[in-house]
């Protein structure tokens, strides 16, 4: 197995909101054997929050299985600090992974509001964004912001995993800027 | 302490109903289950679906023909070609459309590595819902995953895109196979099956899987008769009922292939057979690329207009064989357009449905073992 | 194509009509006639049930296999629109439990004798019966999630 090469992707930019707290300090004080930074707490604290950032484990159809896949080995989010929890008391991101249906809303607002603050959403797939081809269908929810606010849309039936990424990076860059959609 | 004999004493707290999903890791997608406890034990379990309803009946009786293929391989979302083969087989059948014989083979292609990487998924949640997502289940999840990778990127490289391929046409396929990606297959192919062995060691081969599959959630054969199970649950109970034998659609009567049975009917047979069907798919995309006939993928006139397509009146059944069972489309036409009714035999339906069967005396953490080895995919059950 | 002799003693036994997957009963004869079909035919696998609705009447399908002969019959009845009711086959084969509560559900027929007669798909009560042909499929879906926290109000 050690042979046959897949290919990385998924590396997010460097830069002003880079991902080290060196490059978001605003003064660095070198000594041997250490080192102070100077930053802004809020500075800190985004940048704390982006790079850890624990996703509720949420897939509700098709996107659930893409967004399983780049969970997985390949694309692999842990090294982004990405960790999946099953509880919405222990994470801060709800991924919306497909189509949200009248029978599902109600628990997916009890879900959002059982995660503390801050929280954020990425509603990932065309399912979520708007309700895809089954916007006009009696039982389907026409995207996820009807009942809970979203702060990032991936588009894509399913968005592949580098789309689901560039999402995240988004968020992370959201949250760097100290934006939220919900409160 | 004085060292005197511990006295045990055992109380009675009476039936508690516990609550699991819709939103659970262990759940295989917005299933709920009301489950009735008297302490470890399953006295009822209850599944309350609809979670997923999306409608595609009834959407289906506004849109024309052609245009309904893509939408139902949003339904069993593990092997999508399989929804769109089944309901192409039913218009096709009712409409007498000819099919070139490249395209039926084309399309069983496409359907087994689509059972291959389905089974894949299973395998890898089941690794997940036993072992924990802390606990080593997520090793065999991400050695599944990454075998599945290799499929995704080859049907990437075949049609365009890694998931929802679009593949199949009233009257054909979409995508040809030339030289280069046939052989590609083939290596593809020899390298899933290298990596089988070290998967089936991660779990059949591993004690505590054993232990935790092995004498649970057996069902009967009468009682898979009767609810109507089907796929590898069926056949894990001993009944050789495999659509791809029984009704042969596409390419399958020219394809030789064995039927995969186990007679125990617990979770621990249905794995082994879904292993077995692992390495009987694997052989039959070497054997559909190397028998692989020339020819046309889609030979109907050229369509002016493919909202107008007309249907005669009438009714039909087809049923494919997807990786958890019978899937059958029923459309009834008026004459016009668009299908007047159309229903779709769905396959994790069916098989949910013995839920409230068979986890009543087991005990919560076979709830889990038995739903992993039951595969439902939950836009299958509600569509 | 079910087979041409379990149609002929269909249609001797039931005074059933032959339609182009199975025979159309008379719906009092429903559960005699799956009786029978299961126990003196061999028709022991249960695949479907089918609800559909014609221009004057529902129609109700069973979808049953013998999987010695591998033949599949699709068993129809029709009812009234005005009070459409039929008996439940439940008893006969345990796979109808599901698809009649389905059938209740989309097209609001109702089984007499069902174990458990309630909605499956739709929310416990949500009113109407969404496949049947006089409902919209754009029917808003108008429900409000109850939370106390909106997000204007969170602060």
């Amino acid at each position: 197995m050690a042979d046959d090469p897949l290919p990385v992707v998924g590396q997010p930019e460097a830069g002003p909101a880079g991902s080290a707290l060196t490059d978001i300090a605003e003064e660095v004080v070198r000594f041997p054997g250490g080192g102070v930074a100077i930053l802004r707490s809020d500075a800190l604290f985004h940048w704390a929050q982006k790079s850890s950032m624990w996703p509720l484990t949420f897939g509700l159809a098709c996107c659930a299985i893409e967004m399983m896949a780049t969970f997985a080995g390949r694309f692999d989010l842990d090294r982004f600090g990405i960790f999946l929890r099953p509880t919405p008391r222990q994470s801060d991101v709800m991924i919306i992974a497909g189509t949200v249906t009248i029978k599902m809303a109600p628990r997916i607002r009890t879900l959002y509001d059982q995660m503390a603050h801050p929280k954020w959403v990425i509603s990932m797939g065309s399912c979520a964004n708007s309700g895809d081809h089954y916007r006009n269908v009696y039982s389907v929810v026409p995207g996820v912001d009807h009942v809970i606010p979203v702060d990032i849309y991936v588009a894509g039936c399913p968005p592949t995993p580098e789309a689901l990424l560039e999402g995240i990076f988004a968020l992370q860059r959201k949250i760097m800027e100290g934006d939220r959609a919900g409160a | 302490m004085s060292g005197g004999p511990i006295e045990i004493v055992e109380r009675d707290f009476g039936e508690l109903a516990l609550n699991m999903g819709p939103q659970h890791p262990s759940t295989h997608g917005v299933l709920r289950l009301v489950l009735h406890l008297s302490g470890e034990t399953v006295i009822k379990a209850i599944p309350v679906i609809g979670y997923l309803h999306r409608g595609v009946e009834k959407l289906s009786e506004h849109l024309a023909y052609d245009q309904l293929a893509p939408v139902y391989e949003r339904d069993d979302y593990l092997a999508p070609t399989a929804n769109s083969n089944a309901y192409v087989l039913a218009v096709e059948r009712l409409g007498a459309i000819e099919v070139p014989r490249r395209a039926k083979w084309l399309r069983a292609f496409v359907s087994e590595w689509q059972r291959v990487s389905s089974h894949l998924v299973w395998l890898g949640t089941l690794g997940l819902d036993l072992g924990g997502a802390l606990g080593g289940g997520t090793t065999l999840y991400m050695y599944c995953f990454r075998e599945r990778e290799k499929i995704l990127d080859f049907l990437e490289e075949l049609t365009g895109t890694r998931y929802h391929t679009n593949f199949n046409l009233v009257g054909g396929a979409r995508y040809d196979l030339d030289a280069s990606l046939a052989a590609k297959s083939d290596a593809l192919a020899a390298s899933v099956e290298a990596a089988l062995p070290e998967l089936w060691a991660m779990s059949g081969g591993n004690p505590i899987f054993e232990e935790r599959t092995r004498g649970v959630g057996v069902i009967s054969k009468d009682l898979a008769l009767g609810v109507g199970v089907t796929g590898p649950t069926l056949r894990a109970s001993g009944i050789a009922h495999d659509i791809r034998k029984d009704a042969p659609y596409d390419a399958y009567g020219e394809l030789s292939f064995d039927v995969v049975t186990r007679t125990a009917g617990d979770a621990e047979a249905r794995f082994q057979v879904r292993m077995d069907e692992l390495g009987v798919s694997l052989k039959l995309v070497k054997q559909i690329a190397a028998g692989l006939p020339k020819g046309p993928i889609f030979t109907r006139k050229p369509l002016k207009n493919p909202k107008a397509t007309k249907l005669p009146k009438g009714e039909v059944y087809a049923a494919v064989e997807s990786p958890r069972g019978e899937l059958g489309f029923h459309i009834v036409s008026d004459g016009t357009a668009k299908p007047y009714r159309l229903k779709i035999n769905a396959p994790s339906f069916k098989n949910l449905q013995i839920v409230p069967h068979i986890l009543p005396g087991g005990l919560v953490a076979d709830v889990v073992a038995i739903l992993g080895s039951l595969d439902p995919v939950l836009g299958d059950v509600d569509r | 194509m079910p087979a041409p002799e379990i149609v002929a003693a269909l249609q001797t036994r039931f005074s059933a009509t032959p339609t182009a997957l199975g025979v159309e009963l008379p719906s009092s004869e429903l559960l005699t006639a799956l009786r029978a079909l299961r126990d003196a035919h061999g028709y022991r696998y249960y695949v479907t049930g089918t609800g559909a609705e014609s221009a004057t009447s529902f129609e109700i399908v069973h979808a049953v296999r013998n999987l010695v002969s591998n033949d599949t019959i699709f068993v129809k009845v029709s009812v009234g629109k005005d009070a459409p009711e039929v008996d439940s086959a439940a008893f006969v084969y345990a796979g109808a439990e599901w698809q009649e509560r389905e059938i209740w559900d989309l097209f609001g027929v109702t089984f007499r004798a069902h174990p458990d007669l309630r909605r499956i798909l739709m929310p416990d009560d949500y009113p109407g019966h969404p496949l049947r042909k006089s409902f919209a499929m754009d029917t808003p879906w108008g429900y409000r999630p109850q939370t106390s926290e909106t997000p204007e109000a969170a602060s």
